[in-house]
This record gives C-alpha cells, sequence and structure tokens, in this order.
C-alpha cells in the first residue's frame, strides 16, 4: 500500500458566480521516504492541492470527489478528531512565507511545545526539550534564547527554519512544502532547500514539494508532476520529463529555465497566461497559448496518454504515440 | 518605558492645554453669567462695576492667563449656582459617572467578546445573523429612546427595577460614595448601565467580529489548523489574541467617549452625576462649573488613553514601550 494515494480528486469553490474546478482528475501516490514535486505557473492550483490533502480547504473551497488514502484511510471523509490526530503529526505542512505563518503575538517555544502537546501525552518540560532538540537540528544558533523570543525577533530565513522545526516536531510521515524558499531573500534559497533535503532524507520522511521553479524539481524530487489550470498535464519520474518532456506547456517551462538561456538574449517565456479558474477554455485548457493547437484540442478534454514512465494530458502526444504504434505495427507486418 | 511615559505626558498637557483654551472661550459665548448671578433688579452701572471686579472686562488673552494660573492650583474658579468651588462641585459628582460608565463597560466587555467571537466562527447560523440584526438596531435607536423604553417596562410595566437616582450607596472614600455595595445601589445601576450600553455593545460586538474574521483568514491561524491544534486553542488563543490588540485601541477611545453619552443617560434617569449636573449648568449658564466638566472629561479622555497604550504595550510583543512608534 502506498503511503498516499490521491484517487481521482476533484475540488470545487462554490463562488457567488457559480461553482469552479479548482482540481480536476488529480491521481498520484507518494511512497515513504519518496520525494514529489509539484510544478505550475502561480494560480495552477498548486497550494490548492497542497490543502486539500490535509482537509484544510477554507470556505468558498470544498472536495466535490475522490479519495485521499493516506495509509489506506480515507482523510476526505474523515471526522474532524482523527484528522486533527494526523495534521501536523503524521502529514505536516510548510508554509510560503514565514513572515506570515507564525503568530506574532506568541513565542517560539509557545507555538512549538503547543504542537506537542497537542498530540502526545508528555510534560511540559519534555516537550521543550524536543522543541529545543528540533531547533538545534534546523541549525539555530542559541535554541535556548530564541525558545522565548516572538516572530518579530528573527530574520527571514531564521523564521522559515523554525517553521521547518515545528513541521518536524512529530517526526511526520510526510512533509508538504508550498513553496517554502520563495518569498526568502535569494542568497539563502539555497540553504534552506539543502537543510530540506537533508532533513528528510536523514529521517526518510517523504516530501511533497510545491514549486513553480522546474530547476529545484530536478535537484531535489524523485517524481514530478505538472499542473495547469487545476489539472495534472504530466507526470512521472523527474528525470525523464527533465530530459524529455512530452507536453508542450512543460517543454515552454523548460525553455523559460534561465540555464536554457543564450547569453544576452531574453529568456523564452511561454506567451499568454493561465486563465482563472472561471475562464478556463473548452477543450485543452492549454491551447489558446499552444503553438502546436490543433481543432480538436479546443474541444475535447485530452486524456491521459502514457509515453515511457509518464502520463501526458495532450493530444498531439496521443497523436504520435498513435502514430508510432501504426508505423511499428507496419514494420512488424514487412 | 521612560521615553513611552514622557511621550505619553507631553501629549497630555498639550492636550489639556486645547481643552482648557477651548473651554474658556466658551465662557465668553454663553449669555451673560452677571444675569443669573445678580437678578434683573441691578442697574446697568451696577452690572459694569461688578464685571470689572470679577474681570470679565480683561481682554481675552489676560481672563485665559488667570484662569490658567489658577487652575494650575487647582482652583477653576467658583460655581455661580453653588457658591462653592467649581472643581469640588464637580469631583463631588464624579464617582456616580464612573461607576455608571464602570457598569455599562462591564457589560459591554462581558457580553461583545464572546458574542463578536461566536459570531465570527459561525457567521452563517441563525443566532449570529439574529445577533448581527440586533446590532444594526441597538446601534440606529437613539440612547434616551432605550431608556425610556427600559423604564417603561422594567420600572413602570414589571415594576422590577427603580427608575430613576442612585439607591441606597454606602461611602467608600472622601466623597466617593458607591452603589456596587447594596442591593438596592446595584438595582439602581442596572437600567442606566444597560441604556448606556447599548449604544456601543453593538459597535463592539461588530468591530470584534469583523477582526476576528479577518484574523480567522491568517496564515498563522491557517498554520495553526495545519499543526493539529484544538480549535479551542485557535480560536481563543491563536485568534482571540491578535483580534483584541485593535479592538483594545478602538474600543479605549469609545469608552471614554461613554463619558459625554452619560449626560442623555443620566437625565433620563436623574442620575445624580456630572453629566446631568453639567446640564443644568448650561440652563443657569454657570461658566465656571461648565468649564470644570470639560476640564475634567478632558483629563478622563487623557487617563484613559494612556491606559488604553499601556494595556496594548503589554499585550503586543511587537511594541516596545518606548516614543516611537
Ligand atoms: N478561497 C478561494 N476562493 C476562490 N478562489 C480561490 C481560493 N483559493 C484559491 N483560489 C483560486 O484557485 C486557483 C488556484 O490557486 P492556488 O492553489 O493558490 O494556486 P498556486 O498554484 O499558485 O498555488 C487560483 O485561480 C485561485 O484564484
Ligand atoms: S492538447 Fe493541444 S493545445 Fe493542449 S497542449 Fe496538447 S497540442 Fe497543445
Ligand atoms: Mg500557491
Amino acid at each position: 500500500m502506498a503511503l498516499l494515494e490521491v484517487k481521482n480528486l476533484e475540488v470545487r469553490f462554490g463562488l457567488r458566480s457559480g461553482e469552479v474546478h479548482a482540481l480536476r482528475d488529480i491521481n498520484f501516490t507518494l511512497e515513504r521516504g519518496e520525494r514529489l514535486g509539484v510544478v505550475g505557473e502561480s494560480g495552477a492550483g498548486k497550494s490548492v492541492l497542497g490543502f486539500s490533502i490535509l482537509n484544510l480547504l477554507s470556505r468558498p473551497g470544498y472536495i466535490a470527489g475522490g479519495e485521499i488514502l493516506f495509509e489506506g484511510r480515507n482523510l476526505a471523509v474523515m471526522s474532524a478528531k482523527e484528522l486533527r490526530s494526523i495534521r501536523g503529526n503524521r502529514i505536516s505542512m510548510i508554509f510560503q512565507d514565514p513572515m506570515m505563518t507564525l503568530n506574532p503575538v506568541l513565542t517560539i517555544g509557545q507555538q512549538m511545545v503547543e504542537c506537542l502537546l497537542a498530540h502526545r501525552k508528555i510534560s511540559g518540560r519534555d516537550a521543550k526539550n524536543i522543541a529545543l532538540q528540533k531547533l538545534k537540528q534546523v541549525y539555530i544558533p542559541s535554541p535556548e534564547k530564541r525558545f522565548d523570543q516572538y516572530p518579530h525577533e528573527l530574520s527571514g530565513g531564521m523564521r522559515q527554519r523554525i517553521v521547518i522545526a515545528i513541521g518536524l516536531l512529530m517526526d511526520p510521515d510526510i512533509i508538504i512544502a508550498d513553496e517554502p524558499t520563495t518569498a526568502l531573500d535569494v542568497t539563502i534559497q539555497a540553504e534552506i532547500m539543502d537543510l530540506m533535503l537533508e532533513l528528510c532524507e536523514r529521517n526518510n520522511v517523504a516530501l511533497m514539494l510545491i514549486t513553480h521553479d522546474l530547476g529545484v524539481v530536478s535537484q531535489v524530487t524523485q517524481q514530478a508532476m505538472v499542473m495547469y489550470a487545476g489539472r495534472i498535464i504530466e507526470q512521472g519520474p523527474t528525470r525523464e520529463i527533465i530530459n524529455d518532456a512530452q507536453h508542450p506547456y512543460t517543454q515552454g517551462l523548460m525553455n523559460a529555465l534561465p540555464q536554457m538561456a543564450i547569453p544576452g538574449q531574453r529568456l523564452n517565456q511561454i506567451r499568454g497566461s493561465m486563465p482563472p479558474l472561471q475562464k478556463i477554455p473548452d477543450g485543452c485548457a492549454f491551447n489558446p497559448r499552444c503553438e502546436y493547437a490543433m481543432e480538436v484540442c479546443q474541444t475535447q478534454l485530452p486524456d491521459y496518454t502514457s509515453s515511457g514512465g509518464c502520463r501526458v494530458a495532450c493530444h498531439l502526444v496521443a497523436k504520435m504515440k498513435l502514430e508510432e504504434a501504426a508505423a511499428r505495427q507496419i514494420e512488424e507486418a514487412n | 518605558m521612560i521615553a513611552f511615559l514622557i511621550k505619553r505626558i507631553v501629549q497630555a498637557i498639550l492636550v489639556m492645554f486645547i481643552i482648557s483654551l477651548v473651554s474658556f472661550s466658551i465662557q465668553d459665548n454663553l449669555g451673560d453669567p452677571l444675569r443669573e448671578l445678580v437678578g434683573q433688579s441691578v442697574s446697568e452701572e451696577e452690572r459694569q462695576a461688578l464685571r470689572d471686579q470679577l474681570g470679565l472686562n480683561d481682554p481675552f488673552l489676560v481672563q485665559y492667563g488667570r484662569f490658567a494660573v489658577k487652575a494650575l492650583h487647582g482652583d477653576l474658579g467658583t460655581s455661580y449656582f453653588f457658591k462653592e468651588p467649581a472643581l469640588q462641585v464637580i469631583l463631588h459628582k464624579l464617582p456616580a459617572t464612573l461607576e455608571l460608565v464602570f457598569g455599562a463597560t462591564l457589560i459591554i466587555v462581558l457580553l461583545s467578546v464572546p458574542l463578536g467571537v461566536y459570531s465570527a466562527i459561525k457567521p452563517n447560523s441563525l443566532f449570529s445573523r439574529a445577533v448581527m440584526g440586533l446590532s444594526i438596531i441597538g446601534i440606529s435607536v437613539p440612547v434616551f429612546l432605550t431608556a425610556i423604553g427600559l423604564i417603561y417596562l422594567f420600572s413602570i410595566y414589571l415594576g422590577w427595577m427603580p427608575s430613576f437616582g442612585r439607591g441606597e450607596t454606602e461611602p467608600v472614600f472622601g466623597p466617593w460614595e458607591t452603589g456596587f455595595l447594596t442591593v438596592d445601589g446595584l438595582q439602581h445601576l442596572v437600567l442606566p448601565c444597560i441604556s448606556l450600553a447599548s449604544i456601543m455593545l453593538p459597535l463592539f460586538i461588530r468591530l470584534i467580529r469583523a477582526e476576528m474574521m479577518e484574523v480567522l483568514q491568517s496564515e498563522y491561524v491557517k498554520f495553526a489548523w495545519a499543526k493539529g491544534l484544538a480549535p479551542r486553542r485557535i480560536y481563543f488563543l491563536h485568534a482571540l489574541k491578535n483580534t483584541m490588540l485593535p479592538v483594545i485601541t478602538v474600543g479605549g477611545v469609545q469608552i471614554g467617549t461613554m463619558v459625554a453619552y452619560t449626560i442623555l443617560t443620566e437625565t433620563v434617569f436623574q442620575w445624580p452625576g456630572m453629566g446631568f449636573l453639567f446640564l443644568e449648568a448650561v440652563n443657569r449658564v454657570d461658566t465656571p462649573l461648565i468649564v470644570a466638566y470639560l476640564i475634567v472629561v478632558g483629563a478622563i479622555f487623557v487617563v484613559t488613553n494612556t491606559l488604553v497604550d499601556l494595556i496594548y504595550g503589554l499585550v503586543n510583543p511587537t511594541v516596545k514601550l518606548t516614543g516611537k512608534k
């Protein structure tokens, strides 16, 4: 049994202007100790996916269908009490902006100890010792002093280390990290990413890393999925996706990477932008921006096609696979 | 801390100076105190002599200077009507007013926090909608109507509560007699306190609800949920503490404003406080008393604002009690 298996997850927002799909056809698994990258432009639904796994969507969002199986138990239909025993305990989450994540009126110590006491029957003294030990693990200098400080007394990088320490408090099975370095200074982004990688490897924690940076995904993860307008459009082993992207959107993301740019020339950004949920076009959501768009792309939602170890939602890829198969048959027939 | 105190004291002096200037200049525009003092039967010459004697013909600045020097010695003039030092007359009535404000504040704090928090947590429940609807009505009905309604219902129709005065009081200290220590005194407090609270309570409920709803959307509250904390802890520690910060600031000022609202309440309930006294003083053009009232009310404002700042600084760790913001 996979540690986490998401099946046909569908999330909707009940907006005043009507119901909109935020996520559709979400299927993936996460094994113990595995690292999965979730990539996509801003607005693709990555954060919504992160929150739905903990069943933490806030109004007007809700899980409209599908299953989120954690060790075989479906989080989508679990009681509030059972969910609480999993959140922060078996699955923890790291947010994007450490300036906003910590409560400004509570000390670091309070915010760590309360998490331990919520999940374990231990004394306040023991809880403090565990908290201090975790602060050391994330290389916080003089943890005793930090323990009694308030968030505003610490730098952004320091705060994100503390958020990571809180995420690790209960030695969880899964950490969902939602763009954990995006809000940080460029100079410390790599530092924090290395720290996360080190801690996940050492403690055999599965990591679901949400990011818009394919570069980070290629360095850190073994599996990856690319999201566009609430749908996974390509998923599979990271190496395959990076070396041989099939979907035109993934190819576009690859070409936009700074490493791919010819020095002195502008980056090859994909033209246009992601549509808002209310205005997702019919057919393939990417079709207005796709240079290979065909007629069928404007009317029919592309199904998933297997290509190597990957699944790709694109009519073009499906067509090419069919042609390949046909060519092979002709060859065999000869 | 010291910088904070100095800043507050400078502010207080400035505010008191302006209040004194304003209230003193009111003297000139409030009818002729001589008529009240001596009646109609005195000749114009005698009036002029009396005016000179009282210093009423001196230039404004001279009069103000004289007034300010005296005021600094606690002498705000002699009430024309009571023939006693105005400040003393006011301070005599201060406890009654303060007890009214205190009772109303108690009602506001005890009701607005639970009601505001509940209607923020469950904004769509029937109860929250009812609270919100009633609060709109509460805001729009004038205090004196509420007071008269309460008197009609509870004093005249049901006969449960007394409708005027302070009832039995116990001396506590100096001129301070309290109604909080006798059953009769407490009964007399109920209706006036409710009607005084009736305007501010809905405002506070709505303020707390709005702040709380915003805080509940914040990242740190989402993070608290993601940590698997109990709802009780999230609502009443993580969210409420952040909700109360702006509420303390706005609310503190509002409580100061309530002192002014006591004029209406005290008049309807014949409450022997300084608001009632003030209205009488206005009717009698008893200018020293009016001025003394304004200055005492100004002082109360300054004191409450300072207290509010202090409390805010204690609750909010991001504010160091220094002169800087
Ligand atoms: N509470 C909400 N109400 C309505 N729409 C929302 C809400 N939260 C997110 N959305 C919409 O869902 C889409 C996906 O958002 P999100 O998951 O935050 O994207 P990202 O991939 O950048 O993390 C966006 O179009 C966003 O506008
Ligand atoms: S389905 Fe069509 S429009 Fe969509 S990515 Fe493939 S080729 Fe482009
Ligand atoms: Mg996001």
